[in-house]
């Protein structure tokens, strides 16, 4: 048999499939005597968890905590602010990925901007900004760079090509976060649940898988990094809850198909040349993780629009309402449903916290498809 | 948002470092700045995210993973078949 690019969609989609993992895991789950809690770290899981209504093929004993996996969702407002006020430069047209237009800051959203007057963009690729800054001579562009590790080389390739071009009206605010030290944070609270990862696999087509062999180690939390669709998930989740049945605490790798132990050492190279780690990130809902985000290196400043601008962004952290709960749904302690407004004044058409406004966001996941619990 | 979609390359531009590629009968173009030189061909597996092509996807592994679901899905079948010749072999009044 030869790969069609039908069975990487219907084959790793399929119900029957689904159905016998389903049983395996029933089968192992019963020689576990404690709950396990399983935390997918990546909003894609959450989103192909709810869709595919996985929780409710789990038995009893294996639950899911949703982790703080989307780069919308841990963006903090002051950052939403930073880009609201770059927005607003009468010379300045700011662009964007993602559902990073719709998340209200404190003045309001990028949406908010653009109906005052500001030139906003919202873009399939990154590359998309060279187009627009050919075009608009006179104008600044800012390239909103947002995302984990997945996205991380496709800015420095943009980058790479603006400095190469010669081009001087790209700009960059870099809002770019890694996910092992975010994992680190959460499992070393105190009030940590979590008993096993869900590794995102994206991150690690990048990265390798190599970046989450402390965990079992160090730690002594295993992982499984698991593709994206539900045949994917439910092998993943057969595979954690195995090692467990077994006593083993290792780390898998489940999507062997698209990840490997190194990743892709070009785009880390490239990633490395025009980046380095940032002392901190503030993560909406966690707060301060060292060594979390990513920063031009210095000898880019001139390319970078947080540095250019420095004197009149805000600098003061700004918290979240009072009454969302992300903070706590981003480290596993709570679900969506527990937010007291959750689907009542919080819902994806007016959002009050950052997990209802991306769809990988888990409260709007858990709004779009059911609270089925 | 980190979501990559896979995708079957149909046409190389190697001028542009570009890719035309397939998503289930859609075609767009697709950046090779990520990928080393030779390393993609026409007809291959590769995953795509935001405009860039950011890995192959390994041929052997995905069916290697295809064939190990339809074996799963055998033996409970016939595991299924099985529970149901015995259910029938106790059922008291068969046959008579
Ligand atoms: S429902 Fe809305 S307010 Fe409540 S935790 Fe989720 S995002 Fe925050």
């Amino acid at each position: 048999m030869s790969l069609q690019l039908k069975n990487l969609y219907d084959d790793f989609r399929d119900a029957k499939t689904i159905k016998a993992f389903a049983q395996i895991i029933k089968e192992d789950a019963k020689k576990i005597d404690r709950n396990i809690n399983i935390m997918e770290v990546c909003g894609g899981h959450t989103h192909t968890i709810m869709k595919y209504g996985i929780l409710q093929l789990l038995p009893k004993n294996v639950k899911f905590v949703h982790g703080p996996g989307c780069p919308v969702c841990i963006m903090p407002k002051e950052r939403i602010d930073h880009a609201y006020v770059l927005a607003m430069q009468s010379d300045v047209i700011l662009v964007t990925l993602g559902d990073m237009i719709k998340v209200p800051g404190s003045n309001g959203s990028l949406q908010d901007a653009r109906s005052k007057g500001a030139d906003v963009r919202f873009v399939y690729s990154p590359l998309d900004c060279l187009k627009i800054a050919s075009e608009n001579p006179e104008k600044k562009v800012i390239f909103f760079a947002i995302g984990f590790e997945t996205t991380t080389p496709m800015t420095a390739a943009l980058l790479n090509a603006v400095v190469n071009k010669s081009i001087h009206n790209i700009f960059f605010y870099i809002n770019h976060v890694t996910v092992p030290e975010a994992m680190v944070a959460l499992i070393s609270d105190k009030e940590c649940n979590i008993n096993a990862f869900l590794g995102p696999a994206h991150v690690s087509v990048i990265s390798g898988s190599k970046i989450y062999e402390e965990f079992p180690r160090d730690f002594h939390m295993p992982v499984v990094v698991s593709g994206f669709e539900p045949v994917d998930v439910m092998q993943s989740i057969s595979m954690l809850v195995k090692q467990f049945a077994e006593g083993i605490c290792e780390l898998e790798v489940e999507y062997k198909r698209a990840v490997t132990r190194d990743g892709n050492l070009k785009a880390q190279a490239l990633i490395d040349k025009y980046f380095e780690k940032a002392q901190n990130f503030r993560w909406r809902g966690l707060g301060d993780i060292p060594k979390s985000g990513l920063k031009l290196r210095a000898e880019f400043d001139a390319y970078n629009a947080e540095v250019i601008y420095k004197d009149i962004l805000p600098h003061e952290p700004i918290d979240d309402h009072k009454l969302c709960i992300c903070g706590d749904i981003l480290k596993g302690k709570a679900n969506p449903p527990e937010c007291k407004i959750f689907g009542t004044a919080c819902k994806p058409t007016s959002p009050i916290g950052s997990c209802m406004v991306s769809s990988e966001g888990a409260c709007a996941a858990y709004y779009k498809y059911g609270n089925l619990l | 948002m980190c979501l990559s979609i896979p995708s079957k390359v149909v046409k190389i531009d190697k001028e542009n470092n570009m890719a035309t590629v397939d998503t289930m009968g859609v075609q767009r173009d697709a950046s090779l700045v990520l990928m080393g030189e030779e390393d993609v061909r026409v007809g291959d597996f590769v995953l795509l995210h935001i405009g860039f092509i950011m890995n192959k996807i390994d041929e052997e592994d995905a069916l290697l993973s295809l064939e190990t679901y339809r074996q799963i899905i055998e033996a409970m079948d016939e595991e299924d078949k099985q529970r149901a010749i015995l259910e029938a072999d106790e059922c008291s009044n068969r046959g008579e």
